[in-house]
């Protein structure tokens, strides 16, 4: 990543314009053009240095929920837990961490009501409880990158 | 939420088309006009269901090796005025309250945070950070996504 990835990346997390020529009007604060700021953007995608490029959805004011859950699971059971939870399209974020309770993952559904079948379904089907650690209250959500 | 709505959300999930018109290209998917889609992205960003529109990075694939989550047992009164204060540290990316749960370690109310650490070696600091709180935390590294 050069210098014009980077403020690409930290400069274009928000705030993109809602015009008919966004990418030519974000390129000009950028300082650069439209062409060198798609081609930067299908490259970025295609580096995996973005995930995407587009809105943000709020998962919960769409009407859907999430909640972030967590179990204890035996290490010697744990590829098989760990992949029968990853078999479920509403979990994201999945990581095996250093704690009593070693597996830990968000789950989002369409509707609220989803997520208690939801978890007692990976808890019937790995014989575990799991955790659910539903979120009341909001105080930050942004990723800064040092540029 | 309108049919229109539910369409664009569907369409625009994945990303933008990076053609130089990308709401012309959206419009042109979903039958409707240019206007439309810019005025139906507009509303749905004034009241919150769009949280933002532009680049969503890989923390992974931009050198964010580690990360880090901790939960801590905070009293229900000191909750609100720590949360915002722990989610204004650099390295926090993601500060909530989260509920009481009936077979939780963490008896009322916890907030959890997901900070991304450069290097692994960075996490105790961020526990130095916040030692002015007095509670007991629970920090959970990340070993591997699971």
């Amino acid at each position: 990543m050069d210098e014009l990835d980077r403020r690409i990346v930290n400069q274009l997390q928000g705030g993109f314009p809602l015009c008919e020529r966004p990418f030519a009007e974000a390129a000009r604060a950028l300082g650069t053009d439209e062409d060198t700021l798609l081609a930067r953007l299908r490259r970025l995608i295609e580096t995996n240095a973005l995930t995407r490029f587009g809105p943000l959805y709020d998962a919960e004011r769409l009407g859907g929920a999430f909640s972030l859950c967590a179990m204890r699971v035996a290490p010697e059971d744990f590829e098989r837990v760990a992949a029968l939870v990853n078999a479920h399209p509403e979990v994201a974020h999945n990581y095996e961490r250093e704690h009593r309770l070693n597996l830990w993952f968000v789950v989002a559904t369409s509707c609220p009501s989803q997520i208690p079948i939801l978890l007692k379904t990976i808890a019937c089907e790995t014989g575990y409880p799991v955790l659910n650690l539903p979120r009341e209250e909001e105080y930050f959500v942004e990723m800064r990158l040092s540029a | 939420m309108t049919a229109a709505e539910l369409a664009l959300v569907k369409a625009t999930q994945h990303g933008l088309p990076l053609v130089p018109r990308p709401y012309q290209a959206l419009a042109d998917d979903l039958g409707v006009d240019e206007a439309q889609v810019i005025s139906l992205l507009r509303a749905m960003l004034a009241d919150g269901r769009i949280r933002r529109i532009g680049a969503v990075p890989n923390h992974y694939a931009i050198g964010y090796s580690a990360n880090a989550m901790s939960v801590w047992d905070v009293t229900d009164e000191a909750v609100d005025s720590l949360g915002p204060r722990v989610g204004a540290l650099a390295f926090v990316t993601h500060c909530y309250r989260t509920g009481p749960t009936t077979c939780s370690p963490w008896s009322t109310a916890a907030a959890g945070t997901r900070p991304r650490a450069r290097s692994r070696s960075s996490a105790p600091a961020w526990d130095a950070g916040c030692g002015e709180a007095t509670c007991s935390t629970a920090r959970a590294s990340s070993r591997r996504p699971g």
